[in-house]
């Protein structure tokens, strides 16, 4: 099968996806130079915050959700070895999130919408921004689509036979994505785009954050599900041996799919309009999600036990120094499972009911995220982009050596960064501030962290320069060389038979979600028609 | 279908440390009165001066009839207001905050003082300052381009200087 109608596919969303990516991080380490107060010439709040809500409107909607589409096509027709179904289609929805993205950017970079990526009403921008926004979600919602449309018509082409893990994960995220989305689409069509264009003259800001806290944490698990599809599918064979089991990931997969839907309120633990009750059972499914995550790093570990020994490693821990550390997917998942680590620890206080109110809004938050998104995430999206782009370019990747010292450089930068950045946090240090202009003592405490921040921000800086560099000459060498390699996919110890629909299926589990939402949002939304609320009139920023 | 016995062995350690980690949550937030803010009270931030409790006159500290302290305050951009407060050490105390425009937030640092102000709502927590001293009040949600100016200040006093210098002011404040 020819494939390079899938392969200009996936490297057009890539693009738009790593553009996004190196825009953002120039405006990323601008943001810890100005903050810091160091340079008195920067300081300037307006340039800040324009730049803050860009850089996070860059990296956590237009990145994640090109390379997921992109990175989700290839998986398709690869693991399903069919071509990806409607390509005009396919290429429909890339333009209509492409557009919504230039939309969305217009009044971003003229500072017209310096409203943050989540938005809360009643600060409004410019509807430009929202309509972007919005156009990006539903050109997404085509990937969904399509996804589900061939994961459906393989399984009646294949009566019986399991779906490949990799076409299972990705659609099981698109239909998380589907569910995820639907809480910001209701805000937005709602609430915001019409108060916006001045249809409606006022707006409720606690249903709003309602709706956005419906978004806001499974939001996170649509990003991680590639670096998770790349632990399971690529790294044990990457390393040299078999992935540990099939279905435990299958399991893995739909739990985290799941119970990421109707915990979205461990976002308002600090806020008045929803009752303790309704807190408490989000923090208790909160933690349910931490179980897939367990169940992961010991798949992932197990299976790079395996290859340790195969490759001659004895004893309890002479397995790790015989890891192909020079693999660029071994090495990735390594330190991505490291940070993960760290950020673990972090995130168990954060979905704490009680000890979340000594961090909530705090740098700490920002620290914590940038460890876990930018960070073990990530770093995931570079290893597949060195693993995909000479099978996309048909090219050698330029040098591996250069991905290596790209890979290590991004672990280094995020550590220093985020270390001071929890600190900061635990100091008292207020997120999304441009400057500190609070007289009191402990501000000055503060200072030589922001040192440090500022140096960690230049590796990354540097790190994610080399990373597009390697990209570009890779894909623009003049070599003749011919990169022939195809996506190959690790085999589980015990091939799959036949599976339990449940395994096996995406069905069951959409309405599954649907009952858990339902118990789970159900009157904490129809309060707000309940209830006596005051709307809001729209402020500026 | 086949799963490892190690691995079911894994699965069940993993359900047992997150029921674990919830079972320490929920009795830390039944016995150690875990103070977020989830009293749903609705009140209309566009006439707050209208209302009695938010009133311009009867903001800042109260000492009702059974001797509970409560503090009314009002977020707008970009200030709490009273600017300035005194309160007890060691003393359990409810804040009432309501905002008069936007979204924010209002953290104590190295205290539990922490909550979402959300405009339509009003966010009543309880906490107490171990230790006297000034605190800096901040606001800990982005609310306009002048957020990082938006702090006031609470002076926390021993017990028994604020309590005379509450009975010296008698009569003379509100
Ligand atoms: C060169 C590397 C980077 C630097 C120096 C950097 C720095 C920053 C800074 C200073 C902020 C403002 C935070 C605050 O005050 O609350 C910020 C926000 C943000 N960063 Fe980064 N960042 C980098 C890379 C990334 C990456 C790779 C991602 C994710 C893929 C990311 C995601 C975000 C998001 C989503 C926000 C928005 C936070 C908010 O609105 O509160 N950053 N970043
Ligand atoms: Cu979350
Ligand atoms: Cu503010």
């Amino acid at each position: 099968m020819t494939d390079i109608a899938e392969r200009r596919l996936a490297l057009s969303h890539m693009y738009v996806a790593f553009i996004a990516f190196i825009l953002a991080c120039f405006m990323g380490e601008y943001q810890v130079l100005e903050r810091s107060g160091f340079i008195s010439a920067l300081d300037s709040p307006t340039v800040y915050f324009a730049s803050v809500s860009t850089h996070g409107v860059l990296m956590a909607y237009v990145l994640t959700t090109f390379f997921i589409m992109g990175f989700g096509y290839y998986t398709a027709t690869t693991s399903l070895k069919v071509p990806v179904w409607n390509k005009p289609l396919a290429w429909g929805g890339f333009g209509l999130a492409l557009l919504g993205t230039v939309l969305a950017a217009i009044p971003l970079l003229l500072g017209l919408a310096s409203v943050m990526y989540t938005f809360y009403p009643p600060a409004q921008a410019h509807y430009l921004f929202y309509l972007g926004a919005t156009l990006l979600i539903v050109g997404s919602w085509v990937w969904c689509g399509i996804m589900i449309v061939m994961f459906l018509q393989w399984k009646k082409d294949n009566p019986g036979e399991a779906v490949p893990l990799a076409m299972f994960a990705t659609t099981m995220n698109a239909l998380l994505w589907l569910w995820t989305s639907a809480g910001v689409a209701l805000e937005s069509l709602f609430l915001i785009v019409p108060w916006s264009l001045g249809w409606t003259d006022t707006i409720d800001p606690g249903l709003a954050r309602t709706l956005f806290a419906w978004t806001l944490h499974p939001i996170v698990y649509f990003w991680l599900i590639p670096a998770y599809i790349a632990f399971y599918v690529f790294v044990p064979k990457q390393a040299g041996a078999f992935l540990f089991s099939d279905e435990a990931a299958r399991a893995a997969f739909i739990v985290l799919v799941v119970f990421s839907l109707p915990i979205g309120f461990h976002h308002l633990y600090m806020d008045p309009q929803q009752a303790a009750g309704w807190k408490m059972l989000h923090g208790i499914g909160t933690f349910v999600v931490a179980l897939p995550t367990f169940l992961t790093g010991f798949t992932v570990i197990a299976s790079l036990e395996i290859a340790g020994r195969l490759r001659g490693g004895k004893g309890l821990f002479g397995w790790i120094g015989s890891l192909p550390w020079t693999n660029t997917m071994v090495l990735a998942v390594i330190l991505s499972l490291l940070m993960l680590i760290f950020g673990g620890f972090g995130g168990l206080i954060n979905a704490s009911y009680a000890m979340n109110a000594m961090i909530h809004n705090t740098a700490w938050v920002p620290g914590h995220f940038h460890l876990i998104f930018a960070g073990t995430t990530v770093i995931m999206y570079f290893a597949i982009a060195y693993y995909l782009w000479p099978i996309l370019t048909q090219k050698p990747l330029y040098s591996n050596n250069l991905a290596l010292v790209q890979l290590w450089t991004w672990f280094l930068g995020m550590s220093i960064m985020t270390t001071p950045w929890h600190v900061l946090g635990l100091l008292g240090q207020p997120r999304r501030i441009s400057s500190v202009v609070y007289n009191n003592l402990l501000t000055l405490s503060w200072e030589p962290y922001e040192l440090l921040m500022i140096f960690g921000g230049l590796v990354l800086l540097g790190s994610a320069c080399l990373f597009i560099y390697q990209l570009f000459k890779t894909q623009f060498s003049n070599t003749s060389a011919v990169f022939t390699g195809e996506v190959e996919y690790a085999e589980p110890i015990h091939a799959v038979g036949t599976l339990p629909e449940y395994l096996n299926d995406i069905k069951i589990w959409n309405k599954v979600i649907g009952v858990l939402m339902l118990i789970s949002f159900g009157i904490p939304i129809l309060q707000f028609f309940f209830l006596d609320t005051y709307d809001s009139s729209a402020w500026g920023f | 279908m086949h799963i490892d016995p190690l691995e079911k062995k894994w699965a069940q350690i993993s359900l047992g440390i997150c029921a674990l980690f919830v079972g320490i949550i929920m009795l830390d937030a039944l016995f150690h009165s875990v103070n977020a803010p989830s009293n749903v009270e609705t009140i209309n931030s566009a006439t707050l001066h209208l209302s009695e409790e938010f009133a311009e006159d009867n903001l800042g500290v109260e000492v009702d009839d059974d001797g509970n302290i409560i503090v009314r305050m009002v977020a707008g951009r970009y200030s709490f207001f009273p600017k300035k407060i005194t309160v007890p050490a060691d003393t359990k105390i409810t804040f009432r905050w309501v905002s008069i425009d936007v979204v924010h937030g209002v953290h104590i640092p190295m205290t539990n003082m922490s909550t979402m102000i959300i405009p339509g709502f009003v966010a009543e927590v309880e906490s107490s300052f171990p230790k006297p001293g000034d605190y800096p009040v901040l606001c800990n949600e982005y609310c306009g381009l002048g957020h990082d100016h938006m702090w006031s200040k609470i002076d926390v006093l021993e017990k028994d200087k604020w309590r005379a210098l509450q009975t010296s002011s008698k009569g003379v404040a509100k």
